[in-house]
């Protein structure tokens, strides 16, 4: 806070403008870095914050407005330049090479030409000064998230950046790992560094930031002092009205209820060098409770989705029970057909066929479950039932498009994501399991989406979410499990669970052992 | 004896074109593009190695002419690809048949003509030592060049900076820009010199192998030396191994037919690349080793948003 007193402002944006097309994502933009804070951007997804970092970092170029750096106009052509200028970057989709050494790959960023060795042993003393230990030598394809993170956060430091630009850095990093972070940031102002932060949680910017600016639909809302307002007035000009608050019915007689989806005993093993094996993993979701699934990323979530799911058949039948009934040799369809639902994680290609229409989509993952409705004698499709049951779920959903039945790549992600959960929701599955619910998509459909699930679980159904948003799950879930390294821990009933011992979880410590040193603490 | 060397020296004329046009295969597919050009590119360094050679009297600078015409071809692959973002499977095998039919028109007046071959090393000496003097130092030049160019290319790629940056840009093109590395100079770099090593290679079998000019005359080897980059997993010194098993179990076969064995010729001629594939498939097995060589952005065009 002391440091940016003297007013001198390392970066000034004024009236900057880039449009895509039609779209105007960043609508004269004016935003001030002094030298010496940590200044916030915020704003929902697709509000252009993105867009605009990438203009500050040369990756896009500007269709008008100008940047001031340390009070002279520059033109950022290239991420080159915005290195030159002292810019660095931390990506928010890391741009790590998974075929390389840690090393290698911060020697790929430094264009000083000095051996492998030298900046191995530089990034390994720097690493550890800030206590992000690192080990160079190691191959990016078999490090975590977090210690991915690391190298992109040492290879930053080491060119020795005046402004450093984060782009979501915690969404990938458990509780603890995050305080470190935050740590090495503070460090870094006290050093007189700049920070541009870019998070959508909103206690976080509370908690480190010295001044935020806000960008709604491209455009800068407002400027405040994030410590002197409150998460939910934070929110409020994030999104430019109130959301709606998500309400967990309690849930009753879940003890007794049968349940619905059972995972017994069930491994895998990798399916790549770089992927996680599945170790012994035993769950069961119960008619009316909602089960969250919580871990860092690439700990085996994506490898438990397709086995459950069925993408990925099992050796052994009885690993997966749906219904009472072994499932475990059956693929996707066979499992819909017991009455299990499923949204995975990547919607275009996955979630839907980017290029076909919503009531195509529709047809593509119900024609077996609902045949009788949508498929007529001979295999002709009937299309105005189809067509009249998209536009149902469309409806139902508050899907919002630009034509009456869309290609689903022309959605923006938020609203295909609601019209993917609302297919499966519409056909009340007895099972769901749904990875990242609400990934990318907005404060007010995620809360949409939210509810639905928790009224579909209450409804009688067994709901299990996967997710790297504990906030998310905090609200939804009725117990939580933790996924760590291929593991999962027994899940936690919802009144004992806190944001340390599921992010203790998260980190790796042992079940027993985490729960014991917090009771004694 | 004098039997073994000479069937080791045809081995090593044998190796030699594939080895040469793989290793400059090897380089673009590194960089994270498919050339699948690299017949078409072969045949056209051997019409414009020939015809260069036959109208000006010397091999010399009928080599440079088969160098300067392979890269020239590929320079057609990289502008549609690279600049203009077409599919690179399609304009590869495009590349193919333009270099086949382009070729045969060019070397309508170059059949039958006798042609000049470069001339073997002779170092006084040394090429008169038994048995190994001919096989070292008194072999063609072009040997010499692909042994070379294997080892710089394993050089330059494992050792040096700019070579961990090509290797980079095939890992994943978008994180490569986003660093600030030029994605499509390099690109453009790497497909050139693949089509001056392809060039190269067709040269060698117009000026070294069989010095005169025979329409399709590269007989698919082009396509061998593709398929030898795929199963050496990316590797230079594996495509050296490679191309070396092809030959020898090529000459190997030749050698069998011409005593009568009592097996069908065809089985004899498919010899040479089921045992490439086999040795290949063999030394490739371990799967992390396979997985950190592979490029894995091959391929895929790039387009920078600005």
């Amino acid at each position: 806070m002391s440091a940016n007193q003297d007013g001198a402002n390392l970066l000034e944006v004024r009236g900057l403008t880039k449009i895509f097309g039609t779209l105007t994502a960043c609508d004269h933009v004016d935003l001030n870095i002094a030298k010496g804070e940590i200044h916030a951007l915020l704003g929902e997804n697709g509000a252009g914050k993105s867009t605009l970092v990438k203009m500050l970092f040369g990756s896009l170029e500007p269709n008008s407005g100008e940047i001031f750096w340390n009070g002279q106009v520059v033109r950022i052509a290239n991420p080159g330049f915005a290195k030159k200028l002292g810019i660095g970057m931390v990506f928010q989709h890391f741009s790590l090479f998974e075929a390389l050494t840690a090393a290698e790959n911060i020697a790929l960023s430094l264009d000083d030409g000095s051996p492998i060795s030298t900046i191995a042993a530089k990034a390994r003393a720097l690493s550890y000064s800030y206590g992000l230990p690192l080990d160079p030598e190691s191959l990016v394809g078999d490090l975590s998230v977090g210690e991915r993170q690391r190298i992109e956060i040492i290879r930053c430091l080491l060119q020795t950046p005046q402004l450093i630009i984060l782009d979501e850095p915690t969404s990938v990093l458990t509780p603890q790992e995050a305080d470190k972070l935050f740590e090495t940031l503070e460090r870094l102002r006290s050093e007189g560094k700049s920070i541009l932060y870019i998070s959508h949680r909103l206690e976080e910017v509370k908690r480190i930031c010295d001044r935020a600016t806000v960008l709604r639909h491209g455009k800068v809302v407002g400027h405040c002092n994030p410590r002197e307002e409150t998460a939910a007035s934070l929110a409020r000009m994030m999104v430019g009205n109130e959301v709606k608050a998500v309400v967990r019915a309690p849930a009753e007689g879940i003890e007794t209820a049968q349940p619905l989806l059972e995972i017994r005993a069930l491994s895998r093993k990798p399916a790549t060098p770089f992927s996680i094996p599945l170790k012994n993993i035993n769950l069961n979701v119960r008619a009316g409770e909602v089960i969250g699934i919580a871990g860092v990323a690439g700990n085996g979530q994506g490898e438990f989705f397709e086995s459950v799911s069925g993408e990925v058949l099992q050796q052994d039948t009885a690993s997966v029970r749906i219904r009472g009934k072994d499932a475990g040799g059956l693929g996707i369809t066979g499992r819909r057909l017991m009455g299990a639902a499923f949204v995975p994680e990547e919607r275009l290609g996955h979630g839907a066929a980017p290029r076909m229409k919503l009531s195509e989509n529709l047809l593509l993952s119900r024609h077996a479950t609902d045949g009788k409705v949508f498929v007529g004698a001979g295999g002709m499709v009937k299309s105005e039932a189809i067509y009249s049951a998209a536009q149902r779920i469309i409806k139902a959903m508050d899907v919002r498009k630009s034509a009456p039945d869309p290609e689903a790549a022309a959605l923006s992600g938020g609203n295909l994501q609601k019209f993917i959960v609302g297919r499966e929701l519409d056909r009340k599955p007895g099972v769901m399991v749904v990875n990242q619910p609400t990934w990318g998509v907005d404060a007010g459909a995620a809360a949409h989406i939210r509810q639905a699930l928790i009224e579909l679980a209450r409804s009688g159904s067994a709901v299990l979410v996967i997710s790297q948003d504990l906030d998310e799950l905090f609200e939804i879930s009725d117990s939580i499990a933790v996924m760590h390294n291929g593991a999962l821990s027994r899940p936690l009933p919802i009144a004992e669970a806190t944001f340390e011992k599921i992010g203790l979880l998260m980190g790796g410590a042992e079940p027993g052992h985490a729960e014991h040193t917090l009771e004694t603490a | 004896m004098d039997i073994t060397v000479n069937i080791l020296l045809t081995i090593a004329t044998a190796a030699t074109p594939l080895l040469i046009a793989a290793i400059g295969e090897l380089v673009v597919e590194r960089s994270g593009v498919l050339n699948l050009g690299v017949e078409g590119m072969m045949i056209m360094g051997a019409v414009g190695g020939f015809g260069a050679g036959y109208l000006t009297g010397s091999p010399w600078i009928g080599l440079l002419a088969a160098i300067a015409l392979g890269a020239l071809f590929s320079l057609l692959f990289a502008v549609m690809t690279l600049s203009l973002a077409t599919n690179q499977v399609a304009t590869g095998l495009s590349l193919t048949l333009l270099g086949l039919g382009l070729s045969g028109m060019m070397g309508t007046s170059f059949v039958g003509q006798p042609g000049q071959r470069l001339p073997n090393l002779d170092i006084p000496g040394l090429t008169s030592l038994p048995v190994v003097g001919r096989l070292l130092f008194g072999q063609d030049p072009i040997f010499y060049i692909s042994i070379a160019l294997t080892a710089a290319v394993m050089w330059f790629l494992f050792k040096t900076r700019t070579g961990l940056t090509l290797r980079s840009i095939g890992d994943s093109h978008t994180s490569a820009h986003a660093l600030g590395i030029h994605v499509i100079r390099y690109r453009y770099l790497a497909v050139i010199f693949g089509g001056a090593c392809a060039g190269l290679a067709g040269g060698h079998l117009s000026l070294v192998y069989t010095p005169q000019w025979v329409e399709n005359m590269t007989a698919g080897r082009g396509w061998i030396a593709l398929a030898l980059v795929v199963f050496a997993s990316w590797r230079p010194w594996r495509v050296l191994a490679g191309a070396y098993i092809f030959g020898a179990v090529w000459i190997g076969q030749l050698h069998a037919q011409a005593f009568g064995i009592p097996v069908p010729s065809q089985l004899l001629s498919s010899l040479p690349y089921l045992a490439t594939v086999v040795v290949l498939v063999l030394i490739s097995r371990n799967k992390r080793l396979t997985m950190m060589n592979t490029p894995a952005s091959l391929g895929q065009p790039f387009v920078p948003d600005r």
